[in-house]
């Protein structure tokens, strides 16, 4: 026990005095996660929309006035028949298209309800469901400014619909994907990268002919960047909840354990990728192509998983960001118990039982095999 | 016996590193293996060392098979690679401290033997290793190599590219290391420190020519050595005498020609010659033979007998 905390302890002053590592571990998650919120929330400004007024009633003229002069939209074309949305959102030329049924002020005032159509090119998810959440915003404020009053509240129906990515959910999708993909670089990266380095400077050979066993020599390297990571995992969710409002609905523990979870699976990866590495500079090129790159583009982190053909869709199921994603989206921002997510967690920790093993076969006790 | 090695062969590739190779080193000895860069020398460490396998052969150190046993090999072991590899990033004390840790040890417990190597550089203890000289970096090495108290030493060129004065010390540092009952087998290519071997193995090629006492290796040489010097250049000089009838072999050493002799009957014909040569400044002695010119002649024997001098062999750079 002594002698891996000993190594412990060396793999620490490693760290502590290298700056470039600092600044991965610490610097990299707080700039990306100030970045990418920064540009998801400020992204909102002259969106094109496209108008299909049906009614062409005062009401529904003030409501476009409103939309318009709000700031965040400005007017791409106004439409008279079903097909023009299609051709609209297929030009680029609007993102957005709000319909306003036939006959809106008539019936809002005969049966207190009437309904908005809102009609998204969801192809751009982040940015679409952002729209909407504004053209709701403005619309629900304009209604209810209208009906100032008591007596039967007015009921605008507002009828969302995505093409192109109908069941995208939650804003705060970036998030997740962010703890996903930050934990991986952090843990898989350094990891295999602090281990090949050990190869390059040949010290691995003083490591290999001393007493310790291969499991003390990986759990010593790797047991700092558990807790850096779980330091890091644990700022992403901070600065989640403090700078963008992202709430933690459900269970701390179970999230932060799910965490832990993530991190020892990304770390056996790194161990993996260095047992097959001979230099830092493969182990770095190894982690970017093979790991950095599927868990950005197949995770559903930035494309939905939905969306993808067939045999990309495929090719996600055995990216673990995907089931981490899931999870951390249902703990986090559903606020869902471990009922919901018991299948997720056991293909990661089967994932994770299956690369550590993978890992210790790997490990070579010698020089060469 | 410490360390017995038996046919050991091994290959890297195309490239036969190690030819049967045997040998075995006594307890408490100071065992020498010398020959130039590629003969050997580290693959032999790494696999005493138990890091490589040998294709052929067996290797036994302290009764423990390394391929086998390897976990008890290393225990016993301190290993001390060709190449300097220590952390760079930690200073001295911490890399002391790391390696007694993972020998499960302190740095108190056997300050006793390492204090004669630490006291050399415990006034840089809180330096960064990677900005240490060459001879403190290697002193710093035993320390980390010895803190464990080992029954064996394994030190793969300790003293390559260390200056001489650096050399001298750690040669006897090793002397002290050795009355205290610890085994040393020691690489080298500097002949120089060969005759401070008990015994020594010379290797060229992946194979040993020769295994024995440095000082009783010199006298085994039965063929008359003479030695041509000159107060200018005495390189020019070296076909001339290759081309004499009764020369059996000629080579630069230092600056000087060393020459062997067929039978001692020439020595008066090539004496003549040179005389005839009108050159004041040459002085034709015979010398006894020292053991480099005995390794000389032995890689001689086993090549063509006019390539080249010494096959990389490191002269005095002290003397």
């Amino acid at each position: 026990m002594k002698r891996f905390f000993g190594f412990v302890k060396k793999e620490f002053q490693h760290i502590f005095r290298d700056v470039r590592t600092l600044v991965i571990l610490f610097a990299l998650p707080v700039v990306m996660i100030v970045l990418f919120g920064y540009v998801v929330t400020n992204e909102l400004k002259d969106v094109r929309i496209g108008i299909w007024d049906r009614s062409g009633d005062q009401i529904t003229r003030d409501a476009i006035n409103k939309i318009l002069s709000s700031g965040y939209f400005v007017l791409a074309g106004t439409l008279d028949h079903e097909e023009q949305i299609g051709s609209l959102f297929r030009s680029g030329n609007a993102k957005v298209v709000v319909i306003f049924e036939h006959g809106f002020e008539k019936k809002l005032m005969r049966e207190n309800r009437a309904a908005v159509r809102l009609v998204t090119d969801a192809s751009d998810a982040n940015s679409a469901q952002l729209a909407l959440n504004y053209l709701q915003g403005v619309l629900a404020g304009f209604f209810r400014s209208l009906n100032p009053d008591a007596g039967l509240p007015w009921e605008v129906e507002i009828r969302t619909r995505m093409f192109y990515n109908e069941e995208m959910k939650g804003v705060y999708m970036f998030v997740p994907g962010l703890m996903a993909l930050i934990m991986m670089l952090i843990s898989a990266l350094m990891t295999s990268v602090t281990i090949t380095r050990e190869k390059e400077f040949g010290t691995m050979e003083l490591l290999l002919a001393s007493p310790l066993k291969p499991w003390e020599i990986i759990l010593g390297k790797v047991t700092p960047y558990v807790l850096l990571s779980l330091v890091n995992a644990g700022s992403i969710i901070l600065l989640g909840t403090l700078v963008f409002n992202v709430p933690v609905s459900g269970s701390l523990p179970l999230l932060i354990l799910e965490c832990l979870l993530y991190i020892t699976l990304a770390l056996s990866l790194g161990v993996l990728i260095s047992t097959v590495a001979k230099t830092q500079q493969m182990a770095m090129v190894f982690s970017m192509l093979g790991l950095l790159l599927p868990t950005i583009l197949l995770s559903g982190f930035i494309f939905p998983v939905d969306n993808m053909p067939g045999i990309l869709r495929g090719l996600s199921t055995i990216m673990p960001a995907r089931w981490f994603i899931v999870v951390v989206k249902n703990v986090m921002l559903k606020g869902t118990g471990f009922a919901f997510i018991w299948k997720e967690s056991l293909i990661l920790l089967g994932m994770t039982i299956f690369f550590i093993m993978a890992a210790l076969r790997r490990f070579n006790v010698r020089l060469e095999k | 016996m410490p360390v017995i090695l038996q046919q050991v062969s091994k290959s890297f590739g195309d490239v036969r590193a190690l030819n049967e190779v045997g040998f075995q080193v006594g307890d408490g000895e100071l065992f020498g293996l010398i020959g130039p860069d590629g003969a050997g020398k580290s693959t032999l460490f790494r696999i005493i060392a138990s890091l490589l396998i040998p294709d052929a052969g067996s290797c036994m150190v302290l009764g423990f098979d390394v391929v086998k046993q390897y976990r008890e090999v290393r225990k016993l072991i301190g290993y001390m690679p060709g190449r300097f590899s220590l952390y760079m990033d930690l200073s001295v004390e911490e890399n002391l401290n790391f390696y007694a840790t993972v020998f499960g040890t302190t740095v108190r417990e056997n300050h006793d033997l390492v204090r004669e190597v630490y006291r050399h550089i415990e006034p840089f203890r809180k330096r960064p290793a990677g900005k240490l000289s060459g001879g403190m970096k290697q002193k710093l090495a035993l320390s980390c190599a010895l803190i464990h108290r080992p029954r064996i030493l394994l030190l793969d060129e300790p003293t390559t590219g260390v200056d001489a004065v650096s050399r001298r010390e750690f040669w006897e540092m090793l002397e002290k290391i050795r009355r205290e009952g610890i085994t040393i087998l020691v690489s080298t290519p500097y002949m120089d420190e060969a005759e401070l071997c008990d015994r020594v193995a010379l290797m060229q090629k992946g194979g040993i020519l020769e295994v024995a006492d440095p000082a009783e290796m010199s006298t085994r040489e039965e063929v008359p050595l003479f030695a041509l010097r000159s107060s200018s250049e005495v390189y020019p000089y070296l076909e001339r005498i290759r081309k004499q009838e009764g020369c059996q072999s000629a080579w630069l050493f230092g600056d000087e020609l060393h020459v062997t002799l067929k039978s001692k009957e020439y020595e008066p014909l090539i004496r003549e010659e040179i005389g005839r040569w009108k050159e004041p400044s040459l002085e034709w002695v015979a010398i006894a033979p020292s053991i480099e010119d005995r390794f000389m002649r032995l890689i001689r024997q086993e090549q063509e007998p006019d390539s080249g001098h010494g096959a990389g062999i490191k002269y005095r750079t002290d003397r």
